[in-house]
C-alpha cells in the first residue's frame, strides 16, 4: 500500500517536472520566435534583404585588400602601433584592476579573516563596480579628459576590479585554513598571514583568472577605441568612416585584430592550462 | 650500477640555487611591472593629458545633471523679453505666470537671484549687483559690449572681452551679455518637467490631483480614458522622451536575450561535434574547433560592424553580432564540458538497452545541464553590458542614445537619466540571472 502511494507520488513528481521542462522550452522558443520577428520589424533593414547583402561588405574589403597586393602587409605594419596601444590599455587596466581586486577580495572573505563589518560593504561595492558598463565611464571620462587612452584604461580597470574581486573572493573561500591557523599560532599579524598563508595557495588561480580577464579586456579596449578612446578602435572608426576606397585599410585592421586576439587567446589558455592543471577554468 | 630509479640527491647547492632564483623573481617582477607602467605613462601621454584635462567640465556635468536653469532673455533683434525653462521655446512662461523672482515691465526686467544677487535690465544695459564685489554695468552696443567693472583685480569668474561678457559668480547664477541679447540663467535643483511636458494640462499637478483625475469620469481627451491619457502624455514628453528611452532599453535587452539564446541554441549541437568522446572523426573535430576560434576571434566589434552594414540599425543587428561571437565561446565551453563527463552514466543507460538518442538524453544531458544553464546565464548577464556597447557602435538601443545625448553636450540631465536607467537594467539582469541560477542549479 505504502509502496503504491510512493510510486504514485514519484509519477506525479515526474509529470510535474516534465510539465515544467516543457513550459521552460516553450517559453524559450516563444521568446526566440517573437523576439526575432519583432526585432526584424524594428530593424531599419530587414533580415532577408540583408542576407543577400551580407557578403557584400566583407567581399568588398577582401577585394580591395587583394588589389592592394603586397602593400597590404605594410598596411598591417602601419597599424601595429595602434594595436599596441590597445594592448597597453588592456594591460595596464588589468594590472591596476587586478591589484585593486586582490585588496577587495582580501577585504571581503570571512575565510581569510577579513574585518567582519566590512565584508557586506565591500561585496556591494564590487557588485556596483561590476554593473557599471565600461562604455558609460569611458564616455564620461572622455568628455572630461579629452580623447585619449587613459579614460578607456580607467573604465576597464574599474570594471575589472569588480569582476576579478568577486572571482578572487570565491577562490579565497575554498582555501585550506590550516596554514593561516599555524601562522597565527606563532603570532603573525593579518598582513603576514595573508602574505605567507593565503597568497601562496591562491596565486595560481588568481593568475589564471588574471589572464582570462586580460583576454576579455583586449576585446573591450578595442571596442572602447571606437567611441573615442584611441588605439586600434579609433583607427577602425576612421577607415570605416571613409567608406569606399579605404577597404584595404579596414581589412588590414580586421586581420591585425583577429590575429592579436587569437594569439592572446591561445597563449592565455595554454598558460592557464599550465597554472591550474586541467586547462579549464570558467 | 645506476641511480636512475632513485630520487636525485638534493644538495645544499641546489637549494640555494632555488632560493636565489626565487629571490630574483620577487625583485625582478615588480621592477618589470614598474618599468611597464612608466613606459605606458609616457606612451599614453599622461603628462600632456593632465595639463589639458578640463575638470570644470565634470563640475558642469555634475551640476547640470541634477539641476535645471530658467533663462531670462532679452533679445534686441526680436525686441522681446522671455522667461523659459532651459531657454526652450516650448517651455516659455506666459506673462501671467512668471516666477515670483522675475518682474518684467515694458522692456525692463528686475531679476532677483537670491542671496543679495540681483540684476536690473533697462534698455540695453544690465546692472549686476554682487554682494562683496560691487556692481557690474554692461551695455550692449552696435559692435559689441561695453563693460564697467568695479575697481580692483578682476575675479576669475568674470570673462570680459569686447564681444561678450560672461559673469558666473557662483555655479547657479550666470549673466551673459552680447551685442544681440542679455541672458540670465538661474539654476534650480531637480529635474524639470520630468513627468509631464511644460505645455501639458497635467503639468504641475500633485499626485493626489492626478489620482483623482485618473478615477474621474470626465475625460480630458474624449479619445482616451484619463489614465491612458496620462501615460501617453508621460511617454510623449518631448524633453525627456521617456517613450523613446524605454523603447531603446527594450531593444538592448532584446539584443542580449536573443543573442545569448541563439548562441546557446547553436552552440550545444556544434559542441557535440567538437568533443573528442562524441566525434571520432579528427577532421570534423578540428574543423569545428577552428570554427569556434574563428567566431570568437573575429570579436563582437567586427561582427557588429559587418552586421550594421548588412542589416542596418536595430536590435536584430546586435542580436546577430552577439549570437555569432558567443556561439564560438559557448561552443568551446560546452565541448570542454562534454569531454569531461563521466562515462559510467552513459554505460549504465546503455546497459538498459537504450538507443543512441536515449543515451544522450538520459546519460549525457543531465551531466552537462548545470554547466549549460549557468554558463548561458553568465553570458546573458555580461551580454546586457555588451549590448549597450554594441549599440554605441551604431546598432541602436540605449548605447546609441547615450552617445547621442552626450554628443549634443547640452541636456546632461537626460544623459544621467539614461545612465541611471541603464545601470538599473544591468543590475536587474544580474539579479535575475543569479536568482535563476540558484533556482535551477541548486534547487533553492
Amino acid at each position: 500500500m505504502a509502496v503504491a502511494a510512493l510510486e504514485q507520488e514519484i509519477v506525479s513528481l515526474r509529470n510535474r517536472r516534465q510539465l515544467y521542462s516543457l513550459i521552460g522550452v516553450l517559453v524559450v522558443v516563444a521568446v526566440l520566435v517573437s523576439g526575432y520577428s519583432k526585432s526584424n520589424a524594428m530593424n531599419s533593414g530587414s533580415f532577408l534583404q540583408g542576407l543577400s547583402k551580407f557578403f557584400d561588405y566583407p567581399g568588398e574589403i577582401v577585394l580591395e585588400a587583394w588589389q592592394a597586393g603586397p602593400a597590404f602587409f605594410s598596411l598591417i605594419w602601419k597599424f601595429t602601433p595602434a594595436m599596441l596601444e590597445t594592448l597597453n590599455i588592456a594591460g595596464v587596466a588589468t594590472l591596476f584592476g587586478g591589484a585593486m581586486a586582490v585588496v577587495l577580495a582580501m577585504a571581503s572573505t570571512r575565510n581569510v579573516d577579513s574585518y567582519g563589518p566590512l565584508i557586506p560593504v565591500v561585496r556591494r561595492l564590487m557588485d556596483i563596480m561590476r554593473a557599471f558598463p565600461e562604455l558609460i565611464i569611458a564616455l564620461f571620462l572622455i568628455f572630461v579628459l579629452g580623447s585619449s587612452p587613459v579614460p578607456a584604461m580607467i573604465a576597464v580597470a574599474f570594471h575589472t576590479a569588480g569582476a576579478l574581486g568577486k572571482l578572487f573572493s570565491e577562490v579565497n573561500e575554498n582555501i585550506d585554513r590550516k596554514p593561516i591557523e599555524g601562522l597565527s599560532a606563532c603570532g603573525a599579524n593579518w598582513v603576514q598571514r595573508i602574505r605567507f598563508a593565503v597568497l601562496p595557495q591562491v596565486a595560481p588561480n588568481y593568475l589564471s583568472y588574471f589572464l582570462l580577464r586580460l583576454e576579455i579586456n583586449v576585446r573591450a579596449s578595442a571596442i572602447l577605441g571606437f567611441v573615442g578612446a584611441g588605439g586600434i578602435g579609433q583607427e577602425l572608426r576612421r577607415t570605416i568612416g571613409w567608406g569606399k576606397g579605404a577597404g584595404d585599410e579596414t581589412a588590414a585592421i580586421f586581420v591585425l585584430l583577429f590575429l592579436t586576439i587569437m594569439i592572446i587567446d591561445q597563449m592565455s589558455s595554454y598558460l592557464r592550462g599550465k597554472l591550474v592543471g586541467s586547462g579549464r577554468v570558467h | 650500477m645506476t641511480f636512475d630509479t632513485l630520487e636525485p640527491v638534493v644538495t645544499a647547492h641546489d637549494v640555494w640555487k632555488g632560493v636565489r632564483s626565487r629571490a630574483r623573481i620577487t625583485i625582478l617582477l615588480p621592477l618589470a611591472v614598474l618599468a611597464y607602467l612608466v613606459y605606458t605613462w609616457f606612451a599614453f601621454g599622461v603628462p600632456d593629458l593632465l595639463s589639458k584635462a578640463q575638470p570644470d567640465r565634470a563640475a558642469i556635468l555634475a551640476t547640470d545633471s541634477v539641476a535645471y536653469k530658467i533663462h531670462v532673455t532679452k533679445n534686441f533683434r526680436k525686441k522681446e523679453t522671455t522667461v523659459a525653462v532651459e531657454g526652450e521655446r516650448t517651455a516659455t512662461y506666459q506673462p501671467e505666470d512668471y516666477p515670483n523672482w522675475v518682474s518684467i515691465e515694458g522692456g525692463n526686467a528686475n531679476v532677483d537671484l537670491g542671496d543679495g544677487y540681483a540684476i536690473e535690465i533697462s534698455g540695453k544695459t544690465a546692472l549686476f549687483t554682487i554682494p562683496g564685489y560691487g556692481t557690474i554695468k554692461s551695455t550692449a552696443t552696435q559692435n559689441g559690449v561695453e563693460t564697467v567693472l568695479p575697481e580692483g583685480p578682476v575675479p576669475e569668474w568674470v570673462r570680459d572681452n569686447p564681444k561678450k561678457l560672461d559673469v558666473r559668480p557662483s555655479l547657479d547664477k550666470r549673466l551673459q551679455v552680447t551685442k544681440t541679447k542679455i541672458e540670465i540663467h538661474n539654476y534650480f535643483g531637480g529635474w524639470e518637467n520630468f513627468w509631464f511636458p511644460f505645455r501639458s494640462e497635467l503639468h504641475g499637478m500633485s499626485f493626489s490631483q492626478l489620482y483623482a483625475l485618473a478615477l474621474s469620469a470626465d475625460r480630458m481627451d474624449p479619445e482616451y480614458s484619463n489614465l491612458w491619457y496620462m501615460v501617453h502624455e508621460f511617454l510623449e514628453n518631448p524633453d525627456w522622451q521617456h517613450g523613446e528611452i524605454f523603447k531603446a532599453l527594450f531593444e538592448t535587452i532584446m539584443m542580449a536575450v536573443l543573442g545569448t539564446l541563439t548562441a546557446a541554441f547553436f552552440g550545444l549541437p556544434l559542441a557535440f561535434l567538437a568533443a573528442r568522446n562524441f566525434t571520432p572523426s579528427m577532421f570534423v573535430r578540428f574543423g569545428m574547433r577552428r570554427l569556434f576560434d574563428f567566431l570568437r576571434g573575429i570579436d563582437m566589434l567586427i561582427w557588429s560592424l559587418i552586421f550594421i552594414r548588412a542589416f542596418g540599425l536595430g536590435p536584430l543587428t546586435g542580436a546577430l553580432a552577439i549570437a555569432f561571437t558567443d556561439t564560438g565561446s559557448l561552443g568551446k565551453l560546452f565541448s570542454e564540458a562534454l569531454e569531461n563527463i563521466d562515462n559510467k552514466q552513459v554505460e549504465g543507460v546503455r546497459a538498459t538497452g537504450a538507443n543512441q538518442l536515449q543515451r544522450y538524453r538520459f546519460g549525457v544531458i543531465p551531466q552537462i545541464l548545470p554547466v549549460f544553464v549557468s554558463q548561458v546565464l553568465y553570458y546573458l548577464e555580461s551580454n546586457t553590458r555588451s549590448a549597450t556597447v554594441i549599440g554605441a557602435l551604431g546598432a541602436g538601443g540605449i548605447g546609441l542614445m547615450l552617445v547621442e545625448t552626450m554628443k549634443t553636450a547640452r541636456d546632461w540631465e537626460n544623459t544621467s537619466y539614461i545612465i541611471v536607467l541603464t545601470i538599473m537594467v544591468v543590475i536587474a539582469m544580474d539579479q535575475t540571472s543569479g536568482w535563476l541560477r540558484r533556482k535551477l542549479i541548486e534547487g533553492k
